[in-house]
């Protein structure tokens, strides 16, 4: 019997064109508002038993004995498996690095660390089974620092590494560094009239994605196993699943559940080999759902940072040098952190020219819980303290802080620190300016005829002030992030299209393995097939590991390369389609011959404009099917010495500004509007585009005024997993985020697009910081602002 | 235990319910009705959010015991509640249903596999039409609280709408396209659309 709520192809028409640059509705909107589209927790399947995890209740310590006896003689328990159990000699997964235990053995790493597995017949059994399980730990002393972690006598978090960092790192603790070096630092310097230096701390941010890590795991008869799950990259989760089950991976078939949101927290395997180890184990399709105390221990988080900068610029406000130093803790295992450091490192600059450089990015190993992959990736954090570190200079300088940005601005042709040219538009001083041009939201908007509106002012409802105390702040910030997977990783889409006559009329099929995550890429596929093939019906294959990789539902990369991929096979399949028509009817009119042709509406026309017959005619009970790889240009490696090298392929730029006004007395802070000005080359839908951008900003709110998980310095234990004590921004903490997007084509990309989904998480925290001094004349230099960051009692 | 109550205005029967499960986990996991979300599994996010004797609840933070003999309504049926309020047949609370319109209840639109034709309220296709379903885990929430409200509100502020919602966490489109698909409800709603 199937699992309910497998996927099945979803098919949309269209009435109007339905191509590119139209904000086509969602194909699976339908089924979303209906409460009918099957999430990851959704699967369902008969005789299924739950899964439930065992983790670490501290962060670091030795495993001195565990004893699942009791656990294991609970009625309704099938199997309890620990690191013993494991069946093959591969017991550790990992993004790049292999370092992370399936389940600990001898040792846990960090708070939540899964120790044991359980399977039975209801969660709650389950549940209360795990909690019989008797686990000794002897404690060890916790790195939770970049001072604890390269201490002379620091235990090591991972001892014998032999990754291909670890000979080039200064301390085992140190997952990887990256300098970067170019020009004469220490000439600039001499030319600086004034040289301003900051010390930030970037807080740790969680994804809170909604949909909880979850999947369904379905033994298959050929002895493999079928999952269900909602993921970033299926073949990355396939590459790190199959070696531990000891099964090839044609016996691990995945195929993507409806996914609740990702935002870089769904790139790491979470509950995917548990569930499959149970599954086999006891014969029985199992099912792993987490609910929101363990998911905020169930996936990495974004990097915390420390970042040390010191700038120059001459008195007529040119930026003469910089050095900066950005310590990521990259907490217990690795993750993306390599990745996050070569991008924190080459985007540290921001987008402005400065031709002499010394920059310096790790990440640690610590006890802290391991960090990875969010929306920005690396390049949030930095963006935070280099649009300080301008606000301080223009104020040094008696500058307006954007004009002071805009004269330093980057342009297309300006170099990257890694010496790379930009070679697509770089509009950041226009973008300043139409982020500057909007309207201003009026003042004392809670004012009315019947008094304050309280819900209009910081504190809300809480009913704190009445205006009393409260002053208005503007601030301004800019960001670049780069697209695409970077450093010489080879980034490539599958896709494969087919054509075919149905019902009279052709149609199109897309099938791809990207992860749907809710970006709307299922859209936009659809979009792309009717604009190559003319065709008005698109089917959706669902995504899963029976096609090539798409790659990774992240770096903001999916309509362009996976999108590039769908336009390189519908491009292939209309040649192929062609090729048939000239063969069938070339010898009845030489335009078939001589023209250049079109799929348009469901005919073949040529390019000026005759038809020449219709599709359906062509094909004929034909069906033309073509799967194709498709790659963006090459990059390169980032020299481990000097960080030189063409290391990315695309560029993605926002600016915002934001408005705010403090309660001065209380520290309370309401974000009154965040406008954003965006360059996205070519908007593919622009419905989602703005969705996107508004989306991405808000997450960059959450982290300027609220959203931090706390880790206890003491015993480097979370102490706030919950959204009862984790805040993210509600409807009534997010502003109005009016939204001017820009669209200059970069030449290299398909149809001129630019990655578009992370640029707007980087300038937005900045934006709200630098209001919140301009309110209130405080430095700030740590996100997220706490109330007593701003009454003076912190 | 056993739990007897109506569900979209079809009478359910729970059986071996263990007392400690939410209505969250018996919709989900026993009636087979998914829709309802598990976001947090703890009253913050709204995502579970349904309609209990009329009065907008977390489901997950309801006792399963505690709905013996009453009415919920959940997103699966929130087309046919919003019709049936529309056709005047129960303008607030729950709708009564009779037993044959029971029998013949169905969740599913005519086509089970893209939802294609399926019956929407105004408050689900203006969801749609405005972009505000992104990843739409939470989307079932945030329909049952804003149709509630406009039962109750049918031209609300921007204020009103902001504090109706305040319940219902969205991660993903900072907000903007759920204001502009309440608005649009509501403008819908007054125009009889």
């Amino acid at each position: 019997m199937p699992a309910t709520g497998a996927p099945t192809k979803i098919t949309q028409g269209s009435p109007a064109k339905g191509g590119i640059g139209e904000s086509t509705l969602r194909p699976d909107g339908t089924l979303k508002v209906t409460g009918e589209f099957a999430y990851s927790s959704d699967m369902w399947h008969e005789d299924m038993l739950w899964g439930q995890i065992l983790r670490s209740t501290v962060a670091h310590a030795e495993i001195v004995s565990i004893d699942t006896s009791e656990a294991l003689a609970t009625a309704g328990v099938y199997a309890i498996l620990t690191y013993d159990d494991l069946p093959t000699e591969v017991k550790n997964y990992g993004l790049e690095i292999q370092d992370t235990p399936v389940l600990a053995h001898g040792k846990v790493r960090h708070h939540g660390e899964p120790v044991a597995i359980v399977a039975a017949d209801h969660p709650e059994t389950a549940r209360r089974a795990a909690a019989k399980i008797k686990v000794d730990y002897r404690e060890l002393p916790v790195i939770t620092d970049e001072a604890s972690a390269t201490a002379p006598d620091a235990i090591l978090v991972h001892e014998g590494r032999d990754d291909h960092h670890s000979g080039h790192v200064p301390h085992p603790n140190i997952v990887h560094r990256q300098p970067i070096v170019r020009g004469d630092v220490a000439a600039a310097r001499e030319r600086a009239d004034v040289i301003v230096t900051g010390e930030y701390t970037f807080g740790m941010q969680d994804q809170a994605f909604l949909g909880p890590e979850s999947g369904l795991a379905v033994p298959e008869e050929d002895g493999g196993v079928h999952l269900y799950v909602a993921t970033q990259w299926l073949h990355s989760d396939l590459r790190q699943i199959a070696p531990v089950l000891g099964l090839p991976e044609d016996k691990v078939r995945m195929t993507l559940s409806g996914v609740g949101g990702a935002f870089g927290g769904r790139e790491d395997l979470s509950m995917q080999i548990h569930a499959c180890l149970l599954a086999l184990r006891t014969g029985k399709p199992v099912k792993i759902v987490y609910n929101r105390f363990e998911s905020f221990f169930g996936h990495v988080h974004r990097h915390p940072a420390k970042l040390y900068y010191e700038h120059g610029a001459t008195r007529d406000g040119k930026l003469t040098h910089l050095k900066c130093r950005i310590v990521l803790d990259g907490g217990a295992y690795a993750s993306a952190s390599p990745a996050v450091v070569g991008n924190a490192s080459s985007l540290s600059v921001g987008p402005y020219v400065v031709d002499d450089v010394d920059i310096e990015a790790v990440a640690l190993y610590t006890n802290n819980p391991p960090c990875g992959a969010m929306r920005g990736f690396g390049a949030v954090q930095a963006c935070f303290a280099y649009e300080a570190q301008m606000d301080k200079l223009a104020k040094k300088l008696g500058m307006d802080p954007v004009k002071f940005r805009q004269l330093n601005a980057m342009e297309q042709g300006t170099l990257m620190p890694t010496g790379q040219p930009v070679d697509s538009p770089a509009p950041v001083a226009e973008l300043l300016r139409r982020v500057t041009a909007m309207p201003l939201p009026p003042e004392r908007q809670w004012e009315s005829s019947e008094g304050a509106d309280v819900r209009q002012l910081p504190g809300g409802l809480s009913n704190t002030t009445h205006g009393e105390g409260v002053v208005r702040g503007v601030g301004y910030a800019v960001g670049i992030k780069n697209v695409g997977f970077s450093e010489g990783f080879d980034d490539y889409s599958t896709a494969k299209v087919r054509v075919e006559v149905a019902g009279g009329e052709a149609v199109a099929t897309v099938h791809t393995a990207m992860a749907e995550v809710g970006q709307g890429g299922v859209t936009v596929h659809a979009q792309i097939a009717r604009t190559e093939l003319g065709v008005a019906q698109v089917t959706i294959h669902p995504a899963d590991t029976q096609v090539g990789s798409a790659g990774s539902t992240s770096a903001s990369r999916q309509t362009y390369v996976t999108g590039g991929a769908v336009k390189n096979a519908c491009e292939l399949v209309r040649e192929k389609v062609l090729e048939i028509g000239r063969r069938k009817f070339g010898s009845y009119h030489p335009a078939w011959a001589t023209a250049e042709l079109l799929l348009e509406g469901g005919k073949v026309v040529t390019d000026g404009g005759e038809v020449l017959g219709d599709l359906a005619d062509v094909l004929e009970g034909e069906s033309v099917e073509i799967e194709a790889e498709w790659r963006h240009r090459p990059t390169e490696a980032f020299d481990l010495r000097t960080g030189q090298g063409n290391g990315h392929v695309q560029y993605s730029f926002a600016a915002h500004r934001a408005v705010v006004e403090v309660d001065t007395e209380l520290g309370l802070v309401k974000v009154i509007e965040l406008a954003c000005a965006q360059d996205v080359g070519k908007a593919l839908n622009p419905l989602s585009v703005v969705g996107q951008i508004q989306g991405g900003t808000t997450q960059g709110l959450g982290v300027a005024v609220m959203e931090e998980i706390i880790v206890d310095p003491k015993t480097a234990k979370v102490r706030n997993p919950s959204f009862t004590d984790y805040l993210i921004p509600t409807i009534l903490d997010t502003p109005t985020i009016p939204v001017d997007v820009l669209e200059l084509a970069d030449d290299h990309a398909p149809y001129g697009l630019r990655g578009i989904g992370e640029a707007p998480t980087l300038s937005s925290t900045p934006a709200v910081l630098a209001a919140i001094r301009d309110a209130t004349g405080l430095e700030l230099n740590r996100t997220p602002v706490r109330p007593e960051h701003l009454t003076g009692t912190a | 235990m056993r739990v007897n109550f109506t569900v979209n205005g079809r009478p359910q029967e729970a059986d071996d319910v263990w007392e400690g499960e939410s209505l969250l986990y018996v919709l989900r996991e026993r009636l087979g009705l998914p829709g309802s979300k598990n976001a947090c599994e703890q009253g913050e996010c709204g995502s579970c959010t349904v309609r209990l004797d009329g009065v907008p609840v977390c489901s997950c933070l309801v006792a399963a015991g505690q709905v013996e003999g009453r009415e919920v309504v959940t997103v699966e049926g929130l087309a046919d509640y919003a019709r049936q309020r529309a056709e005047g047949g129960c303008a607030t609370g729950a709708p009564g249903t009779s037993l044959d319109a029971a029998k013949d209840w169905r969740a599913k639109g005519t086509d089970s596999r893209t939802g294609e034709g399926a019956e929407l309220s105004t408050v689900q296709q203006a969801f749609i039409d405005a972009g505000a379903v992104q990843c739409g885990f939470c989307t079932p929430g945030l329909l049952v609280a804003a149709d509630e409200m406009l039962e109750h509100h049918p031209d609300p502020s921007d204020a009103d709408i902001r504090e109706a919602l305040s319940g219902n966490l969205c991660r993903c489109t900072g907000y903007e396209k759920i204001m502009d698909a309440v608005r649009l409800a509501a403008a819908r709603q007054s125009e009889g659309v």
